[in-house]
């Protein structure tokens, strides 16, 4: 199945706007990260466990345990600073 | 009239205060009180006047939307008001400049004054906002600040925002 991935703030100038991700079905956040991780370089750095990032399924926050159907939209960004 | 105005707009334009509380209570004779927030860009991070030169807001179309609209279902949820609005700022601003504003109203004050006080500590660790500002050693992200998760949980509420801890892990 194929995600969408995007990418905000110091995330996304290291990374860019987004891309689309292929991933086995019954993938989670978790299983995205992972797949990001494994293309090393810039993603590496920038996705690395232990890293303050922060994501989002749907446009709802949540953690690395939120599932992905086909054609959802996840985020990974900096923790926020609003207001 | 306030029934039917959008909740939540983000905006790059400037807001008007009066404008937007006579918005609020327009056509409700049972408003009592209505309470504000007004948030504004600062010149400093620290300690040292005139260090931000500008400041840079970004966010996530959409999802901003849908989590301030969430934000104030929980805030009806919790006290008694009759009308909420909350306006962002988002692009290029500079200091003295407003960045986000908060109404509620409510019968009386009480209410009114703990939903915007409930709004704005939400905001500030659930809204998808960025900052980055312009400094004299050049453009940085501003960190989330721990206070504000502190804030946050004086409502029984969780937001582990701030902080290095990886919380995308869990």
């Amino acid at each position: 199945m194929k995600v969408q991935v995007r990418y905000f703030a110091s995330l996304r100038e290291a990374l860019g706007p987004g891309e689309a991700v292929d991933l086995p079905e019954g993938a989670t956040v978790a299983t995205l990260r992972d797949a990001l991780l494994a293309r090393g370089g810039r993603h590496a750095e920038a996705l690395a466990r232990g890293r303050a990032v922060r994501c989002a399924v749907n446009q709802v926050m949540g953690d690395e345990t939120a599932a992905l159907s086909d054609g959802a939209e996840g985020a990974f960004f900096p923790p926020v600073t609003g207001g | 009239m306030a029934a039917t105005a959008p909740r939540v707009r983000i905006q790059a334009e400037d807001f008007d205060l009066g404008a937007e509380v006579a918005a609020l209570r327009a056509g409700d004779l049972g408003v009592g009180a209505v309470a504000s927030f007004v948030g504004t860009v600062r010149d400093r991070h620290g300690a040292q006047a005139g260090e931000v030169s500008a400041l840079e807001l970004e966010h996530y179309p959409g999802m901003t939307e849908r989590a301030i609209e969430a934000m104030i279902d929980a805030a009806f949820g919790r006290f008694d008001i009759r009308a909420a609005r909350v306006v962002h700022r988002i692009g290029p601003l500079a200091p003295g400049d407003q960045i986000v504003l908060v109404v509620v109203s409510s019968a009386h004050r009480g209410d009114a004054f703990q939903a915007c006080e409930f709004l704005m500590d939400y905001l500030k660790t659930q809204a998808p906002f960025w900052k980055k500002e312009t400094t004299p050693e050049g453009a940085r992200w501003v960190d989330a600040r721990v206070a504000d998760d502190e804030a946050l949980a004086r409502w029984g509420i969780t937001a582990g925002n701030a902080g290095s801890a990886d919380t995308a892990r869990r």
